[in-house]
């Protein structure tokens, strides 16, 4: 159990130094998607699965959807921007 | 150097994980990254938290055959404190995300420096 | 002036001379010498321009980091400032766990008396197998309440910073369809099969909140990743027949209010050495523990409502 929670945590570690280093967005959520779920398994090894659960509901699922909407909805203003710009020309 | 740093290898794990997150918040321009950043530091807190509730050779604190005796579960408080703080965390981030499309409406931008370059040429 | 005088006979005084001096109304140069006319000052529309102009420029140079050295001799300063910082606090972290008491051992100042009262007296005095369980809701339950206020606020928050009115919500529907299809066939099959499952789990997850792991806020979160995966493949029309601003307020309304009456009841009786009605139950049945699972219930309909919210007004700016 010990190595399986090193193993473990060098995960964790690799994913919070990738976050940083990776320069697409989208990346970046999914790595740290993969981080909570790697954190959820670490729960389970230190005997709080009521964390486990929450983590993987909340962690993994809830936070990631959110990133990704926030994403979605950046792409969606980006892509509005140019008739903006345009409208402001004729004017 | 004290003589426990092998043996609390999961605090210092969360340790170093908290400084990478702080590096994330200090040097990253990019909002997203800054606000990935900040959970990972979350996520630290929590793992140095659960450490200490930990105990070698116990079950989780869920009773079992109706044994209630302190030799047989792990402390159960830094459990009760993460849960709280797990859910905390969610609604800061939809708080931050929040923000951060308002910025972006305004500014065209998710660059931190370009946002306070464009600050102070509006002269605020 | 003490005595009342005809206005015409006052302005021949010399005190109405002398005021009128002193407050400068009449210019005495005016008429008594000669003058030019004067030109009334008009502001040059294409000088104005050209300072604007170099106003810009001048702050393009004093804001480009690429250019201005200062600046960007602050930003090299400001980065190798900050890895070292953070280089120093990882050691001094690891320095001051290093003499940190072991992981794992017993002899460590957490575990307490107040752990180990809750573990022996926990399934007696709250009836929850879950000792957990049986701590965040009856023990520490007023720090849950702050908890489930504190999701309430965000979403009143979130509300505040995106909330767009009709004209601007319809814009906003069309832009979300523009990047997805409109009717994912697949998707809609997966979620056909999927969310009755996930839904059921969460309501699974919330009810065996004090018999397992599990409880309010898992479950709860679970039910709105069910909900986002239906309004996802089936859009907005389909959720808000069963789901609007209105019922988002009246759930969170109504679960919070019941979470407050209720443990504010338990709190009188418990502080007041009064005999609780409410039955404790068999430890390991499914209605058992008292308040702990309605009050699981009630915080789990808050995580689902807060949840699906969060989503909806990060799609279209309301729900």
């Amino acid at each position: 159990m010990t190595a399986f929670q090193i193993i473990l945590m060098g995960l964790l570690i690799i994913c919070a130094v990738s976050v940083s280093f990776s320069k697409n967005l989208l990346n970046a959520i999914l790595i740290y998607m993969s981080f909570s779920l790697v954190m959820s398994m670490l729960w389970i090894c230190l005997e709080s699965p009521d964390l486990a659960i929450t983590e993987a509901a909340v962690g993994a699922g809830i936070t990631s959807v959110l990133f990704f909407v926030t994403l979605k909805k950046i792409h969606a203003i980006e892509a509005s921007e140019p008739e903006e710009k345009e409208k402001g020309k004729d004017e | 150097m004290g003589p426990n740093l092998l043996a609390n290898y999961g605090e210092a794990v969360s340790a170093i994980l908290f400084c990478i997150g702080f590096t994330n918040l200090l040097l990253q321009t990019n909002l997203i990254k800054k606000i990935i950043g900040l959970n990972v530091m979350d996520s630290a807190i929590y793992l140095f938290l659960a450490e200490k509730g930990y105990i070698a050779g116990r079950v989780a604190p869920i009773v079992v055959n109706g044994v209630t005796s302190t030799e047989a579960y792990i402390n159960p408080i830094p459990s009760g404190l993460v849960l709280t703080g797990i859910v905390v965390s969610v609604s800061v981030t939809a708080l931050m995300l929040s923000l951060t499309i308002r910025l972006y409406t305004r500014y065209h931008t998710l660059d931190l420096d370009e946002i306070s370059a464009q600050l102070k040429k509006e002269g605020k | 002036m003490s005595k009342k005088r005809p206005a015409a006979e006052y302005q021949k005084t010399f005190a109405f001379r002398f005021f009128r001096w002193l407050s400068g109304a009449k210019d005495p140069y005016l008429g008594e010498v000669e003058m030019q006319p004067q030109e009334e000052y008009v502001p040059d529309p294409e000088a104005a321009l050209r300072h604007e102009k170099e106003h810009d420029a001048i702050l393009d140079k004093v804001y480009d980091p690429e250019r201005n050295m200062e600046m960007k001799l602050f930003r090299k300063l400001y980065h190798a400032t900050s890895i070292l910082f953070c280089l120093f606090l990882i050691a001094l972290l690891l320095v001051t766990i290093s003499w940190l008491p072991a992981i794992g051992t017993v002899e460590r100042p957490v575990n307490n008396e107040v752990a180990g009262r809750y573990i022996e007296n926990g399934l007696e005095e709250t009836g929850a197998v879950n000792i957990v369980a049986g701590m965040i809701l009856d023990y520490r339950a007023f720090d849950t309440l702050g908890e489930s206020h504190v999701l309430f606020v965000a979403t009143i928050t979130v509300l505040i910073l995106l909330r767009l009115n009709k004209t601007e919500k319809n814009e906003a529907e069309v832009n979300d369809r523009r990047f997805e299809p409109k009717n994912d066939a697949i998707l809609q099959l997966a979620a056909t099969f999927l969310v009755p499952i996930i839904i059921i789990f969460g309501i699974y997850i919330i009810l065996n909140g004090h018999l397992g792991p599990g409880g309010g806020f898992s479950g709860g979160a679970v039910i709105g990743a069910g909900l986002v995966l239906y309004l996802n493949a089936f859009g907005f029309q389909k959720t808000e027949r069963f789901f609007t601003e209105k019922t988002y307020k009246w759930i969170c309304f109504f679960s919070l209010s019941f979470y407050c009456l209720a443990k504010s009841y338990s709190f009188y009786t418990g502080a007041n050495q009064l005999h609780s009605v409410i039955p404790k139950g068999t430890p390991g049945a499914i209605l058992s523990s008292g308040l702990i699972l309605p009050l699981n219930i009630a915080v789990g309909l808050v995580v689902a409502c807060t949840i699906y919210a969060f989503y909806a007004m990060f799609r279209k700016g309301g729900f």
